[in-house]
């Protein structure tokens, strides 16, 4: 019987082994926040809402670029929400500073929930700010949704072969070295397009210049571990119907301490186990410790 | 399934009649009338054409699922729920084969049946609610591991982990088949595919519980806690026991004429030892949930609709079934142990569908309410995997005692 128990122990080093090369590349190839590095560098969008006229033009462009259907704008006063026919939506919002409008999409966080949500790195966060949907990856569980605190990535629910729409800031258009469609084609100006690093400059800058027309805070450099879209406004965010329940800290966060504890539990629990059976094993003939096993 | 049925005939290595032997045992043993039998096959026969039109309409078309709430029944009951009905199997093969808990025994076998059985439903349950399930190809094969996934990890646990039970089931379908040396092979294999099992099945069960900690802003503070892996799978442990009990107290009624006398006797003294676990088991997890309640000072919560829905979860279905387990300890009353068991599965169920969808979203202006197609193919996943577990237990060697020769086996 040592004998046999020897090789239990060895298949059970070989297998723990595995398990911790695996445990231990996640924090260095699946992390997009160590990929992406220096994360000023990412590109970003600013909404400027003292600016938004709310023309609703965005939307057109949008949904002209990713051949999605036109826009309805029925009734200015209802509340929409992006879903899969469209990327984003503007809308009015009756403040104790008159009407302000507020455009609404994906936030392209810089450690996105949905990233580290996607088991098959469907979504991905680009090293340029984009958080991308990889379509030959997916395989529609959903759990970016579920893990989005902004409820952003939309599903086809009624077709066979469903995408998920989210903004992703024109990927394709900025690798072509052109700007996203909404901030190129804004006519007012609400829309800046740049790097993180800039943008927040430049809100700063915007706030400090004047003070009177803005509240002093940029959602989106802090909220969810900060996010490449951005905004500034004339009244306090809740008031916009933004989400001001969002931490600062990253989403994926919450789940570090749990996958960083997979590995250990996968090594030193089977060892312990084996242990635990060696000492309760009674001590037997041959024939009846065969039978023990079956 | 009456009493009559003819005692299963053990295949003869020496005629060679493999073929012909699997061929005879697929044909159906006992009577086809049964009330099972009248129920079920209506409810299979919709619930596959509700999954046809799922899979040629969309998802979209007979579930009530939303953007906002895009996990429901198919997820929120088959898998998350089922799979803490299913943890008695890790449980109990701790007990028989680490612990060396003699007395157990007898009902591993049918125990990891049951186990594996499950975990293979809730995969087809899982994979009807795919919106493209060929690319789960690239979860197992493909060079785009989202190792940073909680889901990636529990995906992977729990593959290998029906692996492990069905190895640790394959010594019965050995004996079914007459096939001794595979039999001796693959008892060998049991003991490492035990310690592993446990080992996948601690880390999938927190798993599930852990794939709900990104959602912190949806779900109720009441619920939502950074403990939840821990809870997933303390909770686990008393509701697969119950499990257990349940299933123990209904198939040696109805596969009676496949026990023999001592097993009667011996099932009211497993019943006992498993009540106490069961007892335990809750006390510890409502300490730690009201450690948490404390710790989180959810008070302000607690006299709301939702505060009352926690407390009747918690006092209803937690502390009450608790109570009646430590009772009938005590007291020696089966009636009761099974009354608890009942009671900490609904528990289980309220607990792991207010966590998944009615604590989810809760303040969402249109609430998901399951359609009726996603509660038929739920009951005709339950149903089919009923049929096969009767099929094979009437088959082979699960219940009843192993052939002579496996016993002898050197």
């Amino acid at each position: 019987m040592k004998k046999i128990d020897r090789r239990f122990f060895l298949k059970a080093m070989g297998v723990t082994a595995a398990t911790l090369a695996v445990g231990t590349s996640k924090t260095t190839a699946g992390d997009p926040a160590h990929e992406v590095g220096d994360l000023p560098e990412l590109k970003g969008i600013l909404f400027d809402a003292t600016k938004c006229k709310g023309c609703y033009g965005c939307e057109y462009d949008c949904a002209w670029e990713h051949e999605l259907t036109e826009p309805d704008v029925i009734d200015e006063d209802e509340r929409r929400k992006t879903d899969h026919t469209r990327r984003t939506v503007v809308n009015k919002y009756n403040t104790s500073k008159g009407e302000v409008f507020v455009k609404t999409q994906c936030m392209n966080c810089n450690d996105p929930a949905c990233g580290a949500a996607c088991l098959t790195q469907a979504m991905h966060k680009t090293k340029d700010g984009s958080v991308i949907w990889r379509e030959d990856k997916c395989m529609g569980c959903r759990y970016c949704m579920v893990s989005c605190p902004f409820d952003m990535p939309k599903f086809e629910y009624h077709s066979t072969n469903p995408k998920i729409e989210k903004c992703d800031m024109c990927y394709k258009l900025q690798q072509q070295g052109e700007m996203p469609a909404c901030a190129y084609n804004c006519p007012n100006e609400a829309l800046y397009f740049g790097t993180r690093r800039e943008l927040i400059f430049e809100a700063n800058k915007r706030i400090a210049e004047n003070p009177e027309l803005y509240y002093p805070h940029i959602y989106g450099e802090h909220e969810a571990g900060g996010s490449s879209w951005m905004y500034i406004s004339p009244v306090p965010f809740e008031e916009l119907g933004f989400n001001t329940k969002i931490q600062n800290k990253s989403y994926p966060s919450l789940t570090k301490g749990f996958i960083s504890s997979i590995a250990p539990v996968d090594i030193l629990l089977p060892a312990a186990l084996l242990g635990i059976y060696e000492a309760t094993k009674k001590p037997k003939s041959g024939t009846h410790e065969k039978e023990e096993l079956s | 399934m009456n009493k009559a049925a003819p005692q299963p005939l053990y295949l003869d290595n020496h005629e060679n009649n493999t073929f012909k032997f699997i061929l005879n045992e697929l044909k159906p043993k006992g009577k086809i009338f049964t009330p099972f039998n009248i129920i079920s096959v209506p409810v299979i026969i919709t619930g596959l054409i509700i999954m046809y039109i799922r899979f040629t309409q969309g998802i979209g078309s007979v579930t009530n699922l939303s953007q906002e709430v895009p996990w429901g029944l198919w997820i929120g009951f088959d898998v998350v729920t089922g799979v803490a009905f299913a943890g008695g199997a890790y449980v109990l093969v701790f007990m028989v084969y680490i612990l060396n808990l003699e007395k157990y025994r007898p009902i591993v076998r049918v125990t990891v049946l049951n186990g594996f059985l499950a975990y293979l439903f809730y995969s087809a349950a899982l994979l009807l609610d795919l919106g493209r399930p060929l690319s789960i190809i690239n979860v197992i094969i493909g060079n785009n591991f989202g190792v940073s996934s909680v889901l990636f990890l529990v995906g992977w646990h729990f593959l290998l982990y029906m692996l492990a039970l069905l190895l640790e089931f394959s010594p019965a379908i050995a004996e079914w088949l007459n096939a001794r040396k595979a039999r001796k092979f693959l008892s060998g294999l049991t003991l490492a595919a035990v310690i592993f099992g446990i080992t996948l099945s601690v880390l999938h069960q927190s798993g599930i519980g852990a794939l709900f900690l990104m959602a912190k802003d949806k779900i109720h503070p009441l619920w939502y806690n950074a403990y939840m892996p821990l809870m997933f799978v303390v909770s686990s442990v008393f509701g697969g026991i119950s499990m257990v009990i349940l299933e123990g107290s209904i198939s040696s009624k109805v596969f009676d004429y496949q026990l023999d006398k001592d097993h009667h006797k011996q099932h009211n003294s497993i019943l006992h030892g498993l009540s106490k676990i069961c007892a335990v088991g809750m006390f510890v997890y409502l300490f730690m949930q009201v450690l948490i309640f404390v710790h989180q000072q959810n008070m302000p919560y607690l006299f709301s609709p939702m505060g009352y829905w926690f407390m009747f979860e918690m006092l209803g279905f937690v502390l009450l079934p608790m109570l009646l387990f430590f009772q009938s300890y005590r007291t020696h009353n089966i009636g009761m142990i099974k009354a608890a068991s009942v009671l900490t599965l609904l528990g289980i169920v309220l607990n792991r569908m207010n966590i998944s969808i009615i604590a989810f979203q809760y303040e969402a202006a249109v609430r998901y309410v399951p359609t009726w197609q996603e509660f038929v193919v739920t009951l005709t996943i339950i149903f089919i995997e009923i049929w096969v577990l009767r099929w094979i237990i009437t088959r082979m060697p699960v219940l009843r005692k192993s052939p002579d020769w496996a016993k002898s086996n050197h």
